[in-house]
């Protein structure tokens, strides 16, 4: 597919490992521990962390290989998630 | 216990409203189709209200041995049901609709900012180099970047 999964959140290096480890994850998982890119994206979920802290809220984007964003889901709920049959589709048209 | 005695479809009912709350969860969150319209619960919680009232009106008959106990019984089991449903209601329709808009995320056309941050061995990586470090030998089409709460 040539498509590279990333996943973020405000976990630290060691808890992703221990997901990827658990999960059998083998993709990168970056740690924003401060939320400084979640809030450049402006995806900042203020103060809904566990201790307060400000943690993303869900988020996907599709970004080719100039950089330019050619597929976004923001879910509205919680509960509803992009299926990935979804990403696929779209990532079919990559070159 | 005399199964004549026992109020069984009150207590099914309630059982049944503990399972269609607990199932999301523990079951139906993980798949597509039961998770983002939790039909599979509701129809659960359907069936649970019906056995219910049927429980509330076993409870209220006049040929029950406690009457009085019965009544009692049957209706804070009911009004607990009732409670469950309701907390489930709040969980998925509002708790989980109550996420920030995101309008100053990138938008599709748009050249996402580059990045920075640590992987899980510590080691900075920036957006530019995962959209360039070859795969299995190719350059990369793309990279799907997925921000989610953490605490996993």
């Amino acid at each position: 597919m040539g498509i590279r999964p990333v996943a973020i959140s405000i976990d630290t290096p060691e808890e992703s490992r221990n997901l990827a480890q658990s999960q059998g994850y083998t993709f990168p998982i970056l740690s924003d521990r401060n939320a400084e890119v979640i809030r450049r994206y402006d995806l900042a979920h203020t103060g809904a962390g566990i201790h307060g802290e400000d943690i993303a809220r869900p988020a996907e984007f599709l970004i080719d290989s100039t950089g330019t964003v050619r597929w976004i889901n923001l879910t509205e709920n919680y509960w509803i998630r992009a299926r990935p049959e979804q990403v696929l589709e779209v990532a079919k048209q990559l070159k | 216990m005399n199964i004549k005695r026992l109020n069984w479809p009150l207590w099914t009912g309630f059982l049944l409203t503990l399972a269609a709350f607990l199932t999301y969860f523990f079951i139906f969150v993980w798949f597509p189709f039961t998770r983002d319209f939790p039909w599979a619960n509701l129809v659960l919680f359907v069936i649970a209200g019906a056995l219910l009232f049927m429980g509330l009106r076993r409870g209220f008959a006049s040929d029950r041995p406690h009457p009085v106990r019965s009544k009692i019984v049957s209706s804070l089991v009911s009004v607990l049901s009732v409670a469950v449903f309701a907390m489930f209601v709040f969980v998925i329709f509002f708790v989980g609709r109550s996420l920030p808009a995101a309008k100053g995320a990138p938008q599709v056309g748009q050249r996402v900012p580059d990045f920075s941050l640590p992987d899980t061995s510590g080691k900075q990586v920036s957006l530019n180099e995962l959209l360039t470090t070859p795969i299995n030998g190719n350059a990369p089409k793309g990279v799907l970047l997925m921000f989610y709460r953490g605490y996993w």
